[in-house]
């Protein structure tokens, strides 16, 4: 059963992912994206991340896409226009990207230990609580200088966009 | 396999009642905002126009479905189909009432009790949103992209301030599974206080409930922060190009989102199924005492009619109260059906102030709108979460 669900949102991940590419309106773009947003935040409650899953739903679904579409939206971005292509990427586009991907892959191989492989519903610690101890415990430090970093970039956003002062 | 059969059969009696639900939430707030206004409201079709949403249903459904030559095809499909959706699917997590034991036969009264359920919820309320922006931006008129845009912004906006309001009774109560929130709100103070957040110590939540119910009403785009469809300014935003079905699919949204608002209000802050009062008051008897109150009333009212057809179907309205008043009154099916009636009397109340608002406020101009989310809401939000983790911090042990 959780192999059958892995391989549907497995497949509706990269079927976004490659859509996100493909398509030449922005719209369509953006809406693929929150597809693969959406199919890895699946994926995640697969693997007992329950409150990854939720944070990817309601910080990368929820609220960046939405900016995404709004700013679209507010620019009133048409579709792209085709560009006339040379005939390098034409011939040489696939069969690099085929070299590439065996580069990953044979790296993949030799890099991963050979140990078992992922069982689904064996991770526990997923949930909120353990979240919360461990990073209030052992990594409090990059909490709290991450949370500072934020501010930091709150308080330079308000400042670029703020208006002229007479 | 009994898993599933389980499941199924509390899957179709959760949809049938949502829906019901749905369609009837609309007949009273006609009949609501129609008496606020001193007219009579729907009362053509069936008695007091009972059957006016059974005839609604009929009409969209036989209406013409026009598509605008303009419209961006793709998108304007799947909008309403997102906005319907994303609003029907939350109801899942909700919880209505307590373990039902019947013999060897145990089941809880909600679809899927998940860890992270007030997570879900908020998850599913922020990727709502896409539903009403692409129907705005896809019908390719100006009135629809401007209620889109509003309604993306105005969102975005509020679901901070509802976010941090509903991170303060999280802290107090330790969990973000509804059953189990629920469970911690059970118990009262001296007695007689209920230990629901609204109520519970060291920091009654007060003032976050206020937060959540008003940007709740920003988030279900309900009056006064209706300005996605703003009638006159927008003819009526970002549905001004749907027809028939697929404008039912918006309508349906709205009214599913305010059920589902009303749910997690109740849940959170209003102690879910857990009486006001406690048992040695007579807890029990409370709903038997209302039904049959108001059966009492209508049957008088049937005697003394004030227009022709009240001398029928009051009584027989009536007649059935009083059943009702008897049934809670068996102990084995009052067991199930105390806290439904808990839980439906809370949700209902919220749903009723959604409709006492429409008939009584106006509406904010766009800029109040946002200045109120973000110089008022959002510091008292932060104020009062940071008042909660600091009384809980000090009075934990």
């Amino acid at each position: 059963m959780d192999s059958i669900l892995f391989l549907i949102f497995a497949a509706i991940a990269v079927g976004c992912a490659i859509n996100l590419v493909l398509q030449t309106h922005p719209i369509s773009s953006a809406l693929s994206l929150i597809g693969v947003m959406g199919a890895l935040a699946a994926l995640y409650l697969l693997l007992g991340g329950e409150f990854i899953a939720a944070a990817q739903l309601i910080v990368y679904a929820g609220a960046i896409m939405v900016l995404f579409i709004f700013v679209i939206m507010l620019l009133n971005a048409g579709a792209e226009s085709k560009i006339k292509r040379s005939l390098w990427p034409k011939f040489l586009g696939a069969p690099l990207l085929l070299v590439l991907l065996g580069i990953i892959y044979s790296v993949i191989v030799r890099v991963l230990p050979s140990s078992e492989g992922v069982t689904f519903g064996a991770f526990r610690q997923g949930n909120a609580l353990e979240i919360g101890r461990v990073l209030f415990t052992s990594y409090l430090l990059p909490f709290e200088v991450t949370s500072v970093l934020i501010l930091v970039a709150i308080l330079g956003a308000i400042v670029l966009a703020q208006k002229e002062v007479e | 396999m009994n898993f599933l059969i389980i499941s199924l059969i509390k899957a179709a009696v959760v949809a049938f009642v949502l829906l019901t639900t749905l369609a009837y939430l609309q007949w009273i707030e006609r009949k609501v905002i129609a008496h606020i206004q001193l007219r009579v409201g729907p009362r053509r079709v069936g008695p007091h126009g009972l059957l006016q949403p059974l005839a609604d249903v009929v009409k969209l459904m036989t209406k013409e479905d026009m598509i605008p030559s303009h419209v961006n095809k793709v998108f304007y499909l799947l909008a309403p189909f997102l906005a319907v959706t994303f609003a029907l699917i939350s109801i899942s997590v909700i919880p209505f009432g307590t373990e039902i034991h019947i013999g060897s036969f145990d089941t809880a009264m909600q679809l899927t009790d998940i860890n992270i359920g007030v997570l879900f919820i908020l998850g599913l309320s922020g990727i709502g949103v896409y539903g009403v922006a692409l129907a705005g931006w896809a019908s390719n008129n100006k009135y629809s992209l401007l209620g889109g845009l509003r309604s993306s912004a105005q969102m975005i906006s509020y679901e901070l301030p509802m976010a941090m309001a509903i991170a303060a009774p999280l802290l107090m109560l330790n969990t973000l599974s509804f059953r189990e929130l629920v469970n911690a709100q059970g118990g009262f103070y001296l007695g007689f206080i209920p230990r629901w957040s609204v109520f519970q110590m060291p920091f009654p939540q007060i003032i976050s409930f206020l937060l959540f119910v008003v940007a709740a009403f920003a988030e279900t785009n309900r009056v006064p922060f209706d300005l996605p469809e703003a009638e006159n300014e927008l003819v009526a935003g970002f549905h001004t190009e749907y027809s028939s079905m697929k404008f039912a699919a918006f309508f349906m949204a709205e009214y599913a989102n305010m059920v589902t608002v009303s749910c997690v209000g109740t849940l959170l802050f209003l102690g879910g199924w857990q009486p006001l009062f406690p048992e040695e008051y007579g807890a029990r008897f409370l709903p038997s005492l209302i039904f049959a109150i108001g059966g009492l009333v209508s049957i008088y009212h049937g005697m003394n009619p004030a227009r022709p057809f009240d001398r029928i179907t009051l009584p027989v309205a009536g007649v059935v109260f009083l059943g009702i008043a008897a049934i809670f009154l068996i102990p084995v099916v009052a067991t199930i059906i105390l806290p439904l009636f808990w839980f439906a009397a809370k949700v209902g109340i919220i749903l009723f102030l959604y409709i006492w608002v429409r008939g009584t406020l106006p509406r904010f101009r766009y800029d109040q709108l946002m200045n109120f989310a973000w110089t008022l809401m959002f510091p008292l939000a932060i104020a009062n979460l940071f008042v909660t983790g600091l009384l809980v911090a000090v009075t934990s042990k």
